[in-house]
């Protein structure tokens, strides 16, 4: 972490305190987690405060940590079967759950400083509300339209206060948030023409998932915490 | 005399002019711009998902299809996302390699958006030009990757290959003499390296040809001069980055500002934009050409003194090459590994950032320390550009809609993603 940024996270301390709690990174990056109760306030501040001077959103994106850290296979011991039938997949929990795991859904916001050459990354978790809610920052910076746009239309999370949350990368009419963890990657329906009645229709897909290179995760000493700083130091 | 009511008027998707799959719903007074809408995500392929169910490496040809005009440059980014994260030196032949790459694309990329500028305003000539030049360029991407464009050529950790000492060439055919064809291949005799430095030496006469052709041409001027104009307070605020930041004004590139690579190592200028017009624009990405050009022409004459390791030695993220894996039990374990299992990136998150030809193109990749990404986050420039099309036209008439599109470098690939 280059000095520029721990100047950076000490004004931040001094002028948010606790409102703001940093995430440690292990690739010199700034990250805060706050309440999305703060977000619009903290978002006014970093922009038009000289000491931060954040005039550009570079992006908003949303992450859906539902499986965070699962994997799909277990490789304690060989399948006879196959990768992809050694696959276990996760029981999916449904959207119509009426209440989410607070730490589902997170909005990521990227500011870029031009005058100080600096960038931050701010998470903001959306809470148990289904749907899932955060207040737009349209308003504060005019970029953030279309992101927010698409996060709804991916991840099906409301922006309140934003102009004109419309569907944007998905198709007119299309069922479902796809690019949450519980939707399957070969989606839902398919299209295909109907010669009787002359038009193309949906039905549900014919296609199961097949998994070539089953999710695993091992534990690489060469990344642990210690090894690590004994490298940068 | 009877009343005009304002009407409106469907744009694309399918029109020679919307550069792609563009759908804009223009509501029109007269001939007068007063709203546009644009409805896009006609090319949503959900990149980003698909790279979720799938080993970091695999990806890495996808990449090249977001903007399918500036291939390597979006590969960079994501390569430098699973670098920072794994935690990966680069042997430096490599950064020059990239380096050098980089350029050759955004070059490619400025001459499609020349070309098809052109055209679209009128300008039938400087189509043929630019792509007389593209095909070079693409010459270099087979050379090196073995196709014309979508190269997956850049991996964590490097490149996958070096330099070659050759470049492909023309075969014998019915449509062409044996005259022609020598004449075709007698610049293909040399290395890679040759070809790129004859390269280098004429490029700046055939960007003298397109100025001579554009920059003092009444019809440019007026089509271009006072159209599309953003003052640099909005340019920010809309998140506008590469060059439609710099044409209003603002020095920004991430090259001088946050260096990455050996792009601190090379010598080049910043053109930068007085008016923020759509001409202003034009001569700021015709001058990036030219300073591309220069930062080629320093690479080219780097990598041929320092011959070196074009990849990083650490074969739990590289592979090793054939010959050890002859008779090294564990090289043959490491390959055997990578290309079933991948390899797995530790806990965390990143966001690398590159200039890429149409300003920045970032990728945010969260890890759960799995052997494939847990979300992976494409930051289109075209992204932000487009969502201040209903701005950029208003008040404007219709036929600077497509001026409009033009000058923003608009690519669906990446757009729509």
């Amino acid at each position: 972490m280059s000095e520029r940024y721990e100047t950076l996270a000490a004004q931040i301390f001094e002028r948010f305190g606790e409102q703001m709690r940093r995430v440690p990174s292990n690739c010199g990056e700034l990250t805060y987690e706050l309440d999305k109760d703060d977000l619009r306030k903290i978002s006014t501040a970093l922009r038009n405060e000289a000491d931060f001077g954040f005039e550009m959103l570079m992006d908003v994106c949303g992450v859906d940590y539902l499986n965070y850290g699962s994997d799909e296979w277990l490789t304690s011991d060989a399948t006879a079967t196959g990768f992809s039938r050694g696959v276990e997949r996760e029981p999916v929990i449904l959207d119509e759950a009426d209440e989410f795991d607070p730490e589902r859904f997170a909005v990521v916001y990227h500011l870029l400083s031009l005058q100080h050459n600096l960038r931050l990354r701010l998470r903001v978790f959306t809470g148990t509300s289904n749907p899932p809610i955060v207040n737009s920052v349209v308003d504060i910076w005019n970029g953030a339209n279309w992101f927010e746009r698409e996060v709804f239309d991916l991840f099906g999370v409301l922006f309140e206060g934003h102009p004109d949350l419309r569907r944007i990368l998905t198709d007119y009419g299309f069922v479902g948030h796809p690019f949450r963890k519980d939707f399957p990657i070969s989606g839902n329906v398919e299209v295909h023409y109907d010669e009787a009645e002359g038009r193309v229709v949906y039905k549900p897909v014919s296609i199961e998932p097949r998994t070539l290179v089953p999710r695993v995760i091992r534990d690489d000493n060469r990344y642990s915490a210690d090894l690590k700083d004994a490298n940068d130091g | 005399m009877a009343e005009i009511q304002s009407y409106t008027m469907n744009f694309g998707p399918q029109h020679p002019a919307a550069h792609g799959v563009l759908r804009l719903v223009l509501e029109i007074e007269g001939e007068t711009i007063q709203k546009a809408d644009p409805h896009v995500g006609l090319l949503h392929r959900a990149t980003e998902k698909l790279a979720e169910t799938k080993p970091f490496n695999q990806s890495i040809g996808y990449m090249d299809r977001l903007d399918y005009v500036s291939m390597m440059c979006n590969e960079h980014a994501y390569v430098m996302a699973i670098e920072k994260l794994l935690g990966v030196q680069v042997p430096v032949r490599a950064q020059y390699i990239r380096v050098m790459f980089d350029e050759i694309t955004r070059i490619l990329n400025h001459l499609m958006w020349l070309g098809a500028h052109g055209l679209d305003i009128g300008a039938m000539t400087m189509f043929l030009y630019c792509f007389r030049e593209r095909e070079d360029l693409m010459d270099t991407y087979e050379a090196v990757s073995g196709t014309r464009m979508h190269a997956t050529y850049y991996r964590p950790g490097g490149v996958y290959r070096d330099l070659p000492d050759s470049m492909p060439k023309y075969q014998e055919s019915k449509f062409r003499s044996a005259k022609e064809l020598d004449r075709m291949n007698s610049i293909r005799e040399g290395s890679v390296l040759d070809f790129i430095d004859a390269f280098c030496d004429r490029f700046p006469g055939c960007v003298d040809e397109y100025e001579t052709l554009l920059t003092d041409n009444r019809i440019w001027k007026q089509r271009t001069v006072n159209i599309g104009v953003v003052s640099p307070e909005r340019a920010m605020q809309l998140g506008f980055s590469g060059p439609m930041l710099r044409g209003s004004g603002v020095e920004w590139d991430l090259r001088k500002k946050q260096p990455y690579d050996v792009y601190d190592k090379v010598d080049f200028d910043i053109p930068v934009g007085v008016n923020g017009d759509c001409y202003d624009r034009y001569l700021v990405r015709v001058e990036e050409m030219r300073q591309s050009n220069r930062i080629v022409k320093q690479c080219v004459a780097w990598l041929r003194d320092n011959p070196g390791p074009v990849i990083a030695d650490d074969h739990k993220v590289t592979p090793p090459t054939r010959v050890e894996m002859k008779d090294d039990m564990e090289s043959l374990i490491h390959h055997f590994k990578l290309f079933t299992e991948g390899y797995c990136v530790p806990q965390g998150e990143a966001y690398a950032a590159v200039e890429h030809p149409k300003g920045e193109f970032g990728i945010y990749i969260v890890s759960d320390g799995a052997n494939k990404p847990y979300r992976v986050k494409i930051r289109a420039p075209g992204f932000a550009h487009l969502s201040a099309m209903s701005e950029m036209v208003e008040g404007h008439m219709l036929a600077d809609v497509v001026a409009v599109i033009g000058t923003q470098d608009i690519v669906f690939g990446e757009v729509d993603r």
